[in-house]
């Protein structure tokens, strides 16, 4: 391969911008290529090839380029720089830290502009532990240095191919992530590179899927996010994939703060995919002011942003998920729990749609190119629990929001998407406009994850998956009585139907309901889940005999205030006893009712 | 330096081409045909053919018309002497106000807000429409779409807001405007004496489609830079579904793939990158958008409205000449409520929507057939009242003036009991009851 190749451009078309190189010249798919476009030089990547004739996606505006402008060609794919001083970062969609272009830069984001995406002044404490002549494959820990809340092992290159032998690893000390650390040498001697120099940081090719483990596992155990109606009734798992598909308006963005902030989990990565720049604006100044109850640090210590909101170019906004998911899976690597959530992949999928149509490709459902299943496959199956080469495990958890057109989940994003997620969590406009959040559909949601976790579920209770069908079973029979409430008014159903209704509203006002503005609903811990579930479920199983239905009214009412009370009492408390005693008495048929 | 062409190969609905080369994507040029001199943006290069989309239209360009290439992208002038003027869809002056060639000039649709220099919104823009500030209050920094069907009042509303909204400065952007609006819009300015704080950038129905699209770039490029000098700067659009036709009609005569009813795939990056302009900027001024999308067949599920409402931060629906109370929503309002505006402002918003629509519910029961009780009295009472003093868009009143007058609806019609508020707010803002008898002694 020849160390450069050049080109000049010969059409551009909006992003899109072809490119003539010279015969002879190798070009690589989706290779790296910067345009000097009036001396700035403007990142692009390889996206076609016909003949001599290169098609690229520029990350930038192309306002000002020319016909016969110069490009160079990197031969090195569009690649996340990986290594210690990601974590608490806000990056662009090509991982450029915002915050260094803002010193450099100040209100606006000029164009052309590539900053390295970590550190490269800081020094980090290393302590090697490897001994000289130890045999090491790729994604062996060589050593470690402490990042804020946890240790970061450094690694031997992923890209490392076969076995290799430490032949000089640097002692404890402080060094940079471009000093080398380590230096590996061959034991294949077919290998023509015989020695490889490793260092702190490392690069990955952000579209290939990171593959450096023993084995995939079956995700078993839960993931817990604090909200009830998903760690109840739709379950995730650790390693698992979801999809939020909602119409607008529906509570998408706050349900993914939520989970941002409270899913117990290592490390959370926010993909911000073409939405507006005001939601991670909150996150970005609210994050690194909240304490993360796990490890008592700033929350933003265990997050890192990818930021690429709707008015940055569109190209870097389809390359913002793929740096996500890298991200993620590195951390997998050090065998830590990570959590990419991405708002929104319809803005992903849009951005392809654009670069297709621009490339005159023949378009599939509603304009969106054909490859769009796989490609949704693609990102989703990068998700997983793995058992590493050292025996831990480590997992990423992929949950990603949908925005479909007129909230209508036929479309081909939402679709092609839930053919691929272990869990559906669907935002209705129905429950949105009742007011009723997390506006998740409980009677158009699943989770493949309820019967998958079965076993380790059932450690909260020994029947927990049958009481959570039971009470999902509830719903849909509430739903049924409250339509056909509609039809015939409230005299024309018996009395046992409406206490079953009202015993699924108590269901939905106090467990499915969370208020994600009060300090005590908006997080419960798995051990309130337990005990409030249960005594819910006892209140569900308990054989009301009411005389009249004003009776019935009456005393529903005043239980379902109880339970009411109960939610915005922090567990445990004086005033939470008091309530759950009273419902206990009220069940044990002791208590006064009125 | 200008480079001259005079050879047009293609004309194909406003777009026309010419071989040309050391062209730059984006640039400038006009367009000398024998139904005068337009101005033309190029949109595509292809080898030696230059594509360009003619602002006047095609209609009477001939092929050996002259294209004469000015070397930089569409610009507009800046400065404080803009203020009070009037522009039309290519930012020339249209008011026989002096000359502004003097002024600097610089480039529409510049760079996007680097988002870590952004603020959490908090300031509160009052616009005395009692529907907006007490129940959906104006945060500083949002992008609030208006919704309505054709025939809908909401140039008008959109004018009162500009006249009666405390921002520094007002800009106006036009889209396909009726010219009788227009008119509407510069004397409603001018009697209210606002026009010094006010610009305008109009596009009437009658000028050529491709100018359209320039007009939110101009306003909101001017309003970038009063916001970066510190200055509250309020951008009303109207009408953003007029927009969105025409980038529809560009991207057809460009032989695009559409996407959805033959709008082009990119329309919500179209859309979003003019409204993520609206910025709380760290330490200067800030940009507030509000914009008209007018609703064909008003259906929400449209492409122009739904993808705006996936960017918008809320929405305001105006139905049968009212801003509708239950569907419009303002996203930011929790940030301004009770923090920049009075402590009883969140209850009372609150029990006032609440009992309206438990009025509406009664009107319906009693459109039934059903018995009228006295509650019903009330709540009738109360929804006559909310309709007159909150919904009529005529209503011209300030924020405090606006909650006392909610508390006095609420005194006048019912108890104190019925209202559902906490007893301290009850105790502090309950009117007294004026009817009781005085005693004296």
């Amino acid at each position: 391969m020849s160390d450069s190749t050049r080109g000049r451009v010969v059409a551009v078309n909006g992003p899109l911008v072809t490119c003539e190189v010279d015969r002879g010249l190798d070009v690589l798919q989706n290779e790296v290529a910067y345009i000097m476009c009036n001396g700035v030089p403007l990142k692009s990547e390889v996206i076609r090839v016909r003949g001599r004739k290169i098609d690229l996606q520029v990350f930038e505006s192309t306002i000002g380029m020319k016909v016969g402008d110069e490009a160079d060609f990197s031969s090195e794919l569009l690649s996340a720089s990986l290594g210690p001083g990601m974590l608490g970062m806000i990056y662009d969609g090509l991982q450029n830290p915002l915050k260094k272009l803002e010193n450099d830069q100040g209100f606006f984001l000029r164009r052309g502009q590539y900053l390295p995406a970590l550190d490269q002044e800081k020094l980090w404490d290393f302590e090697p532990q490897i001994k000289q002549g130890a045999q090491v494959r790729a994604g062996h820990y060589l050593g470690q240095v402490t990042e804020g809340i946890f240790p970061h092992p450094i690694m031997t290159p992923l890209r490392l191919l076969g076995t290799w032998e430490v032949k000089e690893i640097k002692p404890k000390g402080q060094y940079t992530v471009n000093d080398v650390i380590a230096v590996l040498k061959s034991t294949d001697s077919s290998q023509t590179a015989q020695e490889v120099s490793v260092k702190m940081k490392q690069e990955w090719p952000v579209k290939m899927p990171m593959r450096k483990y023993e084995e995939r596992l079956l995700p078993d155990t839960q993931l817990l996010t604090q909200c009830r109606l998903i760690d109840i009734f739709f379950p995730m798992a650790e390693g698992g994939t979801a999809c939020i598909p909602g119409p607008f308006g529906a509570g998408k963005t706050v349900l993914q703060q939520i989970i941002s902030r409270y899913a117990q989990t290592d490390i959370v990565i926010i993909v911000a995919c073409g939405e507006r720049a005001g939601e991670v604006v909150e996150t970005i100044r609210e994050f690194p002011e909240l304490e993360d109850p796990k490890t008592g640090k700033s929350l933003m210590d265990r997050t890192v942003i990818i930021c690429n909101t709707s008015s940055m170019p569109v190209a870097a906004r389809e390359a913002s998920i793929y740096t996500g998911v890298t991200l993620g899976e590195y951390y997998r690597q050090l065998g830590l729990k990570v959590l990419l959530l991405a708002d929104s992949t319809s803005r992903w999928a849009q951005a392809l749609r654009e670069s297709s149509a621009r490339m005159e490709e023949i378009p599939g459902e509603e304009a969106f190119p054909a490859y769009l299943e796989s490609r949704i496959a693609a990102v989703y199956e990068r998700a997983g629990l793995v058992k590493l080469f050292n025996d831990n495990t480590g997992s990423l958890t992929m949950i990603g929001t949908v925005s479909p057109a007129g909230g209508n989940f036929e479309e081909p994003v939402t679709q092609n998407t839930l053919k691929v997620v272990g869990a559906f969590h669907g935002l209705s406009r129905t429950r949105s406009d009742q007011r009723r959040y997390p506006a998740i559909d409980p009677l158009i949601s699943w989770s493949l994850y309820l019967g998958q976790m079965r076993a380790s579920l059932n450690t909260r209770h020994e029947k927990w998956v049958e009481l959570v069908q039971e009470a999902h079973n509830l719903i849909f029979k509430g739903n049924e009585i409250h339509q056909m409430m509609l039809v015939v008014g409230e005299e024309g159903i018996g009395i046992d139907d409406l206490v079953l209704y009202h015993k699924s509203e108590i269901v939905d006002a106090v467990c499915l309901q969370q208020d994600s503005f009060d300090k005590v609903d908006q997080a419960t811990s798995r051990e309130r889940q337990i005990s409030d579930f249960l005594l819910l479920m006892d209140m569900v199983h308990h054989p009301f005999k009411f005389e009249s239905k004003e009776q019935a009214k009456n005393q529903i009412t005043h239980l379902q205030n109880l339970f009411f009370q109960l939610k915005y009492c922090p567990f445990g408390a004086e005033d939470y006893q008091r309530y759950r005693s009273e419902i206990e008495a009220i069940l044990e048929g002791k208590g006064v009712c009125n | 330096m200008i480079i001259e062409h005079s050879h047009i190969i293609r004309v194909q609905g406003d777009i026309i081409a010419v071989p040309a080369t050391g062209i730059s994507y984006g640039e400038l040029a006009t367009v000398k045909s024998r139904s005068g001199i337009s101005l033309a943006q190029v949109i595509r290069l292809q080898g030696d053919e230059v594509f360009m989309q003619v602002f006047a239209g095609s209609r009477g360009v001939s092929t050996g018309d002259m294209v004469r290439f000015l070397g930089h992208p569409m610009q507009v002038a800046f400065g404080d002497a803009l203020l009070g003027r009037i522009f039309n869809g290519s930012g020339e002056p249209i008011d026989k106000g002096p000359s502004l060639q003097s002024l600097p000039r610089m480039s529409i649709g510049g760079p996007s807000v680097n988002p870590v220099r952004r603020v959490i919104p908090r300031g509160f823009i009052e616009t005395r429409v009692p529907m907006v500030d007490v129940f959906n209050p104006l945060v500083e920094s949002q992008k609030l779409p208006i919704f309505a069907a054709a025939g809908e009042p909401y140039n008008e509303l959109l004018a009162r807001i500009g006249m009666r909204a405390n921002a520094d400065v007002v800009i106006l952007g036009g889209i396909g405007l009726k010219y009788d609006e227009y008119l509407k819009f510069r004397i409603a300015f001018e009697e209210a004496g606002v026009l010094s704080r006010t610009i305008m950038f109009v596009h009437t129905a009658s000028d050529p489609v491709v100018e359209r699209l320039l007009v939110p770039d101009m306003a909101l490029a001017v309003a970038e830079q009063f916001g970066i000098q510190g200055k509250r700067v309020l951008v009303l659009l109207t009408d953003m579904t007029a927009f969105a036709d025409a980038l529809k009609e560009i991207a057809i005569s460009m032989d695009q793939v559409p996407s959805n009813l033959g709008y082009p795939g990119s329309l919500y990056s179209d859309l979003a990158s003019r409204y993520e302009k609206a910025v709380d900027f760290d330490g200067a001024g800030s940009i507030t958008i509000l914009a008209v999308t007018s609703m064909p067949g008003d259906d929400v599920t449209h492409p122009v409205p739904d993808n705006t409402g996936y960017i918008t931060e809320g929405q305001f629906y105006l139905r049968n000449g009212v801003i509708e109370p239950f569907g419009s929503l303002s996203r930011l309002k929790q940030l301004v409520i009770g923090k920049r505006t009075r402590s009883d402002h969140g209850y009372i918003m609150n029990s006032m929507i609440r009992l309206y629509a438990r009025s509406r519910e009664v009107e319906q029961k009693l459109a039934m057939g059903f018995d009228k009780t006295g509650e019903d009295e009330q709540y009738l009472k109360y929804g006559k009242l909310f309709y007159e003093r909150f919904m009529d868009l005529k209503v011209d009143i300030g924020i405090n003036d606006a909650l006392d007058l909610g508390w006095k609806t609420l005194a006048e019609c019912f108890q104190p009991s019925q209202v559902e508020i906490k007893q301290e707010f009850i105790d502090k803002f309950w009117p007294v009851p004026i009817t009781e008898p005085v005693v004296c002694d």
